[in-house]
């Protein structure tokens, strides 16, 4: 089997001058797949896909000819194929009624950033189309090749791999469809059935292994989760005198809060968790941390139907253990799409939990009456125009800010306002990137739906470039220094994506912003910002 | 190559539907036979693959949201974009189907190589919007002036249509406005597939063949209007024979006429074969077509099942003392 080695990821010159939108000479059916070191993420481990019961647990390599695929993996797919066309109408009615227009084509990031025709989303769902004409269409089966059918084999299961995980799920390709085509539905239907034949990558097999085994992605055992938790109430406590004392698994609270195990562990996740926490504290909120249900993040839902339904069951079950009133999410993109469209209907109804109500200032969440879950930034929001909690924004006065739009939660939600109202009233200096890269036209950070591995490097750079762009135009234009985001995978992501395309721009959740504006009741004179970067005219202080 | 295939078969349709036209005795055939077949094969066909995709359920609400959602009261919720009334999605799908509201949103995606590095500008883009605008609603008032020749009396509606259509009064009988725009923009969804290299390396024999078909079928229907003068007299007794079920068969109507109902009744046959499907495809889009209400009201799922999970208990089970000594509240002591 091949070894993983070290790749080198080309200089932001070389990738930008390579994007050629010329298509090659070749047909794409008759193009081969390249699987290029940087382009793509290592295969699953056979020990996760033990630990999950997915089909065909081995080790392999992407990179050797041979993907030990199982007996008789052909009619498995074709099963697969001929259940999922009865079951969804969204994919029957994709498979059949594209009129390849073209309108999506330049829409998709990584199109863009790569050149590569299969990355049109029209293509990468011809992809799929085309097998799906020649076993389920008579213009197919009779015509073949002339109605853009092809058999299906080892080669075309490649390819799928390899385009099906160079989608990031974002939608952005659905927005300007006419008809409303979503290759994100494709992409997902697409990486079920190559999960039936254990085709996933590691960097999704690992974290929704952990996440089933022990909580959350991050594979964070429950004193790993206090612990780390108590350490950001230290320096909590350093920069504002105040000890936050949170509580955990605790039985009789009001509220439980879930948020994306990234918030958890690193620079600058931590940050936006230290935010959260600043923020419940200011509030007296009676709510409860989870270690059993330690994940907001869902990368079971880039698996297959049944693999997200199973790693969200937790977040119903734990609520119901713990007896509380409801729920409050925080900030992650896939997260939302997940709890807003999916969760109810796999693991509800919650009707053990009551409908939210905010402590604070006594809104009822209408529109979260069947889910009861609460997305911070619109619990916060409501805070803020009811004059709930002080804000101090001139500490934030050093920073230059625009805002990145998660894909998820502009197009699979529409979460627009709220987080950009909380970003006005915590900073002074706001400024948004150009109309056609923002809200429900966002662009992907080039790293969600589980892309976000080191050994796709290139690729990710790739992705990522459009979003970058739109950066770098308002680090020109205005001097911003700081992307603003609700997004844990967009914290982990973008500070190799800014370091790449545009140095000097930190990576920022919503509520390390809010946090650092906060004035909470009895802090001592902050001196720094949660990062401890000096505040505007305490410089030099310590 | 996959143009010229396209081609090619029309070309072959129009050489049958000459040679049917030209023989007295395959009247009956390409005038009658062959029209019924068509139709009925649309109808069929049509309803046929409407109910084939209804039969496939909708397991989740999975609108694309297209602006904000409905949240806090002061929050304003783009009502159309992302639904949340019955009467929002009419209105949304109602745009999308009469003004192509997606495909105005189009923008087109330049790099170009700066000084500082790539720079990437996404444009407005409306030629695609303009040009299926004008090809989908010329398409639809040429259906509908031709009911003319398959109603008696002609209703007020047609007879307006008709009038205004040919509203310029040039030439006689007066050129329809329709059919130039129609003619140009069909042109202009061709010519796009051979030019812009994206779409010429996408399109597929499919793409070709029905702009072919129905280009063919605006050009026979012009020549016969404007410069083959056939015997309308003629052609609206076989229309109205047609249309009343007692298929009448008129003398001297002429083969293009033929040539024309021959293309049309190919392109009935096709068109629940193929691509041209969107038609009804759009209005069950789940994207498109569904309220975004799905956290005030739960969806339900025709075939969900169980799925294994991990339980608290077993979760607690393997972390119980490390729980325990890390002072978290366990179940079992």
């Amino acid at each position: 089997m091949a070894k993983p080695e070290k790749i080198k990821t080309p200089k932001p010159g070389e990738i930008a001058s390579s994007i050629d939108f010329k298509s090659p000479a070749t047909d794409w059916m008759d193009t081969p797949t390249e699987i290029k070191p940087g382009n793509f993420c290592w295969g699953a481990k056979e020990k996760d896909l033990l630990t999950l019961g997915l089909p065909n647990p081995r080790q392999w390599s992407p990179l050797d000819d041979d993907w030990k695929l199982p007996e008789g993996w052909k009619s498995t797919i074709l099963d697969g194929l001929s259940d999922r066309l009865s079951k969804y109408r969204s994919f029957k009615i994709f498979m059949d009624i594209c009129v390849r227009c073209g309108a999506c084509a330049d829409k998709c990031h990584f199109y863009i950033g790569s050149g590569d025709p299969k990355n049109m989303p029209v293509l990468r769902a011809e992809l799929i189309r085309s097998v799906y004409k020649k076993y389920f269409t008579a213009s197919g089966k009779f015509l073949g090749r002339l109605a853009g059918a092809r058999e299906l084999d080892e080669d075309v299961l490649k390819e799928w791999w390899s385009y099906f995980f160079q989608c990031t799920e974002c939608r952005r390709c659905s927005v300007f469809c006419p008809y409303g085509i979503d290759q994100a539905e494709v992409t997902i239907i697409g990486r079920e059935l190559l999960n039936l034949v254990g085709l996933n990558i590691d960097w999704i097999a690992g974290p929704a292994a952990a996440c089933y085994m022990k909580g959350n992605h991050l594979g964070l055992e429950p004193h790993a989760i206090k612990g780390n938790i108590e350490s950001m109430c230290d320096d909590i406590e350093d920069l504002t005198g105040i000890r936050v004392d949170p509580s955990f698994n605790r039985k009789g609270a009001d509220i439980l809060f879930i948020t994306p195990s990234g918030d958890l562990l690193g620079d600058p996740g931590i940050f936006t968790n230290m935010g959260y926490l600043m923020l419940f504290h200011e509030l007296g909120l009676n709510y409860t941390w989870s270690t059993y249900a330690s994940e907001g993040g869902n990368f079971g839902f880039f698996t297959s139907n049944d693999m997200a339904k199973r790693l969200n069951y937790k977040i119903y079950a734990e609520a119901k253990r713990l007896g509380v009133k409801w729920i409050i999410g925080g900030e992650c993109g896939h997260m939302w799409r997940v709890l807003n469209q999916y969760m109810d209907t796999w693991n509800g109804p919650a009707d053990f939990l009551e409908v939210p109500k905010s402590p604070i200032t006594g809104t009822v969440f209408e529109n979260a009456r069947s889910t009861k879950m609460v997305h911070i930034t619109e619990f916060t929001a409501d805070l803020i125009k009811h004059g709930k909690i002080k804000l101090d924004p001139s500490r934030n006065d050093h920073l230059k800010v625009t805002y990145h739009d998660s894909c998820n939660t502009s197009r699979g939600m529409g979460l627009l306002e709220e987080p950009r109202y909380i970003i006005k009233a915590s900073c002074n200096n706001f400024y948004e990137m150009p109309e056609n890269t923002i809200r429900e036209k966002t662009f992907c950070c080039g790293s969600g739906s589980g892309l976000n591995a080191s050994e796709n490097m290139e690729q990710r750079m790739r992705g990522g470039l459009a979003r970058a762009n739109a950066v770098k135009y308002v680090q020109d234009k205005h001097g911003v220094n700081v992307l603003a985001n609700i997004c844990a995978v967009d914290r982990a992501a973008f500070p190799a994506l800014m370091d790449y395309w545009c140095p000097g721009v930190g990576v920022y959740g919503t509520h390390e912003l809010l946090a650092n504006a906060l004035v909470m009741t009895g802090e001592k004179e902050r001196v720094t910002d949660l990062r401890g970067d000096d505040l505007p005219g305490k410089e030099g202080n310590e | 190559m996959k143009a010229l295939l396209s081609f090619l078969a029309v070309i072959i349709l129009i050489l049958v539907a000459t040679f049917g036209g030209s023989v007295e005795n395959l009247h009956f055939l390409f005038g009658i036979i062959i029209p019924y077949l068509a139709f009925v094969m649309f109808v069929g066909g049509f309803v046929y693959r409407i109910i084939k995709w209804g039969r496939s359920p909708v397991p989740f609400r999975i609108p694309t949201t297209i602006g904000q959602q409905k949240s806090l009261p002061w929050i304003k919720q783009n009502k159309i974009e992302n639904p949340t009334s019955t009467l929002g999605v009419i209105v949304r799908m109602a745009m999308e189907v009469f003004f192509f509201r997606s495909l105005f949103r189009n923008t087109k995606t330049e790099l170009t190589q700066g000084a500082k590095g790539p720079i990437i500008s996404h444009g407005s883009a409306k030629w695609l919007w303009l040009g299926s605008l004008f090809f989908h609603w010329s398409f639809l008032i040429i259906i509908i002036r031709h009911l003319r020749f398959f109603l008696e009396p002609v209703p007020v509606f047609v007879q307006l249509f008709d009038s205004i259509d040919g509203i310029l009064q040039i030439g006689l009988p007066p050129i329809y406005l329709t059919d130039l725009f129609f003619l140009v923009a069909v042109t202009f969804l061709l010519v796009r597939r051979f030019v812009v290299p994206q779409l010429r390396y996408i399109s597929l024999p499919a793409d070709f063949f029905p702009l072919f078909l129905i280009m063919s079928i605006a050009i026979s229907g012009m020549l016969m209007r404007y410069f083959y003068r056939i015997d309308i007299v003629a052609v609206k007794q076989l229309a109205l024979g047609l249309a009343q079920l007692h298929p009448v068969l008129p003398e001297g109507i002429g083969a293009i006429f033929y040539v024309h109902l021959f293309l049309i009744s190919s392109l009935f046959a096709y068109f629940p074969l193929s691509k041209l499907m969107h038609m009804g495809g759009i209005f069950m889009s789940p994207t498109r077509n569904m309220i975004s209400n799905s956290r005030m009201v739960r969806h339900i799922n025709p075939w969900d099942h169980e799925v294994e999970v991990h339980t608290y208990a077993q979760y607690e089970d393997e972390f119980r003392e490390k729980m325990k000594k890390a002072g978290i509240p366990v179940e079992k002591e």
